[in-house]
């Protein structure tokens, strides 16, 4: 059964359309990538996961739940870190999460271990007594992953959780978010920063005006949008092409001399191999994912000419 | 739809934080030293003033607490001058603070309502005024034994209970307002300055408007038929109950001032019998007020109701 489930799922505001007819599966263990541009209704898809914004039509099924109906159970099950997440500056980090499982009805010595342990795995113990006023954007973002951990969660639901951190803070962060799924957490997470999507992504959905325009893994993406999954490049003798296109699951090449991209439906290097040895001496074989950047900017490419 | 479990899971969480962030704040710290200054000044007043009469008087604590002598107010003035503004104070950054702070979305993705966290807001509001007033009235009670060597008696004590309970209500009315102006308004100090010119309309604007309109319908009434003056009369002290200082007001000076029969006008024939100056058994006096304090609670339960409509309404993200 998936974990989250919607059919139909429409919001609007006013004429404003933000979801139309979005029907998705996330699959138990899964991690999965919402993305799209700005406005294009990703955030308003999780509020409605959480039963914080009524849909206009349609359904959705959280760990077979109705978020509408029944809101605390879901909630009480999935953890949410809203895109701009923010705590009560005024108390200190051990305090804001001491709220939290007062609103979640632990009892307090559960309560005070669990605290310790999420504190703990987010790097943030050490600093546990200091209000969180003066925390920066990572440890704020830290401590609203622990949070959202604090629940034991099925699901998270992660909005932009890498927004506004650098580099090296972002790389960490999603090594803890790799580490839920490790724990068989699934997870749902919405992103601009594709290469990022693309490291932890199970599979990703591309949301366009409200709409999912795409859903799948990358591979599928890049082949549908770039008509080959797989980009491998071959560093061999010259005048190639043709038998490399003549191999079954190469849609394109691209030949440079001596250098070719060859564009596949699949990991095509043992046949590419040996034609090129077959003709004479072969100096490089390389598989390069698609990235999902290519396939984004094809896509909207592809929609801004057909408009 | 139904929703599933109850809308009240979480609201004590909710409460004591609240409660424990207005006491630990600088806000009430503020408040608290204002009331007390003032307080003292008026209780100072009016021990000066009862020393004299000690022994004379069967109600020396309620007269503490209302005497007023030039150009201080008693003390019972200036709490009705101070409770709005602290209720105010209270509750003006109550929803849009959570929404100013990124913290709303976060605390209703657990597993609470909405209707836990507003009415944990205002319960938290009202309970840190009511430990406040408690306080202050204790120190009053003490300043009193100190000054004037008697004790109080029951029925003042339990006039005084009342009192609080009444003072309560009032505050109340200002809290749920504060909350109503929290949810419509995004900017605090927009919600803030909104509540503060309500107060402001109530205790001085509103007062001149009805008492206009009273000179008015006198003006209206027939001067040769005082039936019809009487109704005019009773007319324009229904207008004037349209607000809640006039309520509180009321209810004061019933619950206060055992001597007090009655809050409208008396015809003589209703005084046929009557022992001028006996004081009313405080069951007389608490029938007297009945209406002033359910008016004051009908007030602050529709304040609610549509701070709670307004706020369920709300998208959760600013
Ligand atoms: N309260 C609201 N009233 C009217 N329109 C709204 C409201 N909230 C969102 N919208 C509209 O809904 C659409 C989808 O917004 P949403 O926040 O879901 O986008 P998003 O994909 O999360 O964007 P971003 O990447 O900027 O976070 C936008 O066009 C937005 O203007
Ligand atoms: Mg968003």
């Amino acid at each position: 059964m998936a974990v989250i489930e919607t059919r139909g799922l429409t919001k609007r505001y006013g004429r404003v359309v933000a979801v139309e007819d979005l029907n998705l599966a996330v699959e138990e263990g899964e991690v999965f990538g919402l993305l799209g541009p700005n406005g294009s209704g990703k955030t308003t898809t999780i509020l409605m996961l959480l039963g914080l914004t009524e849909p206009t039509a349609g359904e959705a099924r959280v760990l077979g739940l109705d978020p509408m109906r029944e809101p605390l159970k879901v909630k009480a099950r999935v953890g949410y870190l809203p895109d701009q997440v923010g705590f009560y500056g005024e108390l200190t980090a051990w305090e804001n999460l001491r709220y939290t499982t007062r609103l979640l009805g632990l009892p307090e010595a559960e309560a005070r271990a669990r605290i310790e342990e999420v504190l703990r795995r987010m790097g943030l113990w050490e600093v546990r007594d200091r209000r969180v006023s003066a925390f920066s954007r990572g440890m704020r973002q830290r401590l609203g992953l622990a949070e959202v951990l604090l629940k034991r969660p099925r699901v998270a639901i992660l909005d932009e959780p890498t927004l506004g951190l650098d580099p090296e803070a972002a790389r960490e962060f999603l090594g803890l978010i790799k580490g839920l799924k490790a724990e068989g957490i699934t997870v749902l997470l919405s992103s601009h920063l594709l290469h990022q999507v693309q490291e932890i992504c199970d599979r990703v959905g591309l949301f366009h005006k409200g709409r999912l325009a795409l859903l799948g893994t990358v591979e599928e993406l890049a082949q549908r949008v770039l008509g080959g999954g797989y980009e491998i490049q071959v560093e061999a003798s010259p005048g190639l092409k043709e038998a490399f296109l003549a191999l079954e699951g190469v849609a394109r090449v691209e030949a440079e001399g001596g250098r070719y991209r060859v564009f596949a439906t699949r990991d095509l290097r043992p046949e590419l191999a040996q034609v090129a040895v077959a003709r004479g001496p072969l100096f490089g074989l390389a598989l390069r994912r698609p990235s999902l950047d290519e396939v984004y900017a094809r896509y909207f490419q592809e929609v801004a000419h057909a408009a | 739809m139904r929703r599933e479990g109850s809308p009240w899971t979480g609201l004590w969480a909710v409460f004591f934080k609240e409660m424990a962030d207005h006491l630990s704040g600088l806000r009430m710290r503020i408040l608290e030293a204002l009331i007390l200054l003032s307080a003292l000044g008026a209780v100072y007043t009016g021990t000066q003033t009862l020393r004299q009469t000690v022994g004379e008087d069967p109600y020396l604590y309620l007269k503490l607490l209302t005497t007023a002598q030039d150009p201080l107010p008693s003390f019972v003035g200036f709490l009705s001058f101070f409770v709005p503004l602290a209720a105010i104070a209270l509750a003006f950054d109550a929803v849009n603070g959570e929404y100013a702070r990124g913290t709303l979305s976060r605390v209703l993705s657990q597993p609470i309502y909405r209707d836990a966290l507003l009415f944990g807001k205002f319960l938290a509001g009202l309970g840190t005024l009511a430990v406040l007033l408690l306080a202050l009235f204790l120190l009053v009670v003490g300043m009193g034994l100190f000054t004037l060597g008697v004790p109080p008696e029951g029925e003042e004590m339990a006039r005084a209970f009342f009192f609080l309970l009444a003072t309560l209500a009032y505050a109340g009315v200002w809290l749920a307002l504060g909350l109503l102006f929290s949810t419509l308004f995004r900017q605090p100090a927009t919600a803030a300055l909104a509540a503060i010119g309500v107060w402001l309309f109530f205790a001085i604007f509103f007062p001149i408007l009805t008492d206009l309109a009273a000179g008015a319908l006198l003006l209206q009434a027939d001067p040769f038929d005082p039936e019809s003056q009487l109704r005019q009369a009773n007319l324009a002290l229904w207008i004037s109950r349209l607000s809640p200082n006039t309520l509180y007001a009321e209810a004061l000076t019933a619950v206060l001032n055992p001597a007090v029969r009655s809050l409208g006008p008396i015809l003589i024939t209703q005084l046929e019998g009557a022992v001028l100056g006996t004081p009313l058994p405080l069951s007389q006096s608490l029938l007297l007020i009945w209406p002033q304090l359910t008016g004051l609670f009908a007030l602050a339960v529709l304040l609610f109701t549509l701070a709670y409509v307004a706020f369920q309404r709300q998208e959760v993200r600013a």
